[in-house]
């Protein structure tokens, strides 16, 4: 299915969950959703019969503009064969989104590695912790606004 | 005889044989130098070449050096690849963990000076030598075999010359 037919179906469904869809792009066409219409969403595209995305290829944290964090999904359809990509636009002031780790088990480690190192937090996710740094760092290095410390337990960081 | 060649000039033989007479740093260092115990231990690309290093081409083994799978049993640890603040942190104690005498030699670009990663690299420690002492750095990325039995008969040859009556750490 093409991506103005998933747009139009999911527009269909959800209304004012869904933003615009954005083809003239050098990159995969993407759609723009609600992030406090996500879980759902998610859920619809999984289990709709002509939609069938059973695979969550790749999430991704970006640190998209000056206001705004994002989260990017790839999702694929093993049994129909097409491939979308959605995007979820959070401002910095309040980085908060819904899970989807309930939808497709991957998102469960992706969730974590976004939030540790670009820092929204997903709301409903089983176990939010780190997952590649320490415990005990501050801050998520992935941020355009992040400073390396000078120290980290007593080790310098800079070169 | 094998052991009179490694001892070398340092070594007197009676005519009858089966008695020799050395000096205890000679016989030690000798023993050390030639068992050098390796920590069961790799880190990033350094260690595809460490591995390559140990197996029947390159044969490390024909040096007495065998990886063991615990801190207590090792003399020396190859740091071989990126070191991160995270891992340095294990590594401080995986070194703390050994018994003396220790040696350390550190393998590649990555963990002499941080490498690839010395600007951009937020989580990575700018040199294994900013935690624990290095004795032999092998450079490259990522040295070729040739280079770290280079490093490794350097360290023989530091630990050949070390002494029992004056003691360094």
């Amino acid at each position: 299915m093409e991506i103005n037919d998933i747009y139009n179906k999911l527009k269909k469904a959800f209304d004012d969950g869904i933003g615009e869809v954005k083809t003239d792009v050098p990159v995969s066409p993407f759609i723009f959703a609600d992030r406090s219409k996500i879980n759902a969403i998610a859920l619809f595209l999984r289990d709709e019969e002509s939609l069938q995305f059973d695979n969550l290829s790749c999430l991704s944290g970006v640190d998209y503009d000056k206001d705004n964090l994002a989260v990017v999904y790839h999702l694929v359809s093993y049994a129909l064969k097409h491939s979308l990509v959605v995007k979820c636009l959070i401002p910095k002031s309040d980085p908060k989104i819904q899970t989807v780790s309930d939808v497709w088990a991957a998102a469960d480690w992706h969730e974590r590695e976004a939030f540790d190192l670009v820092g929204m937090t997903f709301e409903g996710h089983p176990d939010l912790r780190r997952i590649l740094l320490p415990d005990d760092w501050e801050g998520h290095p992935l941020r355009k606004d992040f400073k390396v410390p000078e120290f980290y337990n007593g080790m310098k960081v800079p070169y | 005889m094998g052991i009179l060649n490694k001892l070398d000039n340092s070594v007197e033989q009676f005519e009858s044989g089966n008695i020799i007479i050395t000096s205890m740093d000679k016989l030690l260092n000798w023993s050390r130098l030639s068992s050098m115990w390796q920590m069961f231990f790799g880190l990033a690309c350094c260690a595809i070449e460490m591995m390559a290093t140990s197996a029947s081409h390159y044969d490390l083994d024909r040096f007495g050096i065998i990886p063991r799978p615990s801190p207590r049993h090792v003399d020396i640890i190859l740091i071989s690849g990126t070191v991160t603040l995270k891992m340095a942190t294990r590594i401080k104690r995986l070194y703390d963990e050994m018994p003396g005498p220790k040696y350390i030699l550190s393998m590649g670009s990555c963990s002499n000076c941080g490498g690839p990663y010395w600007e951009h690299g937020y989580h990575v420690l700018k040199g294994i030598d900013r935690v624990i002492p290095v004795d032999v750095y092998v450079p490259g990325c990522p040295p070729r075999p040739e280079a770290l039995l280079e490093g490794l008969i350097k360290l023989q040859e530091k630990i050949r010359n070390q002494s029992l009556a004056k003691h360094t750490a």
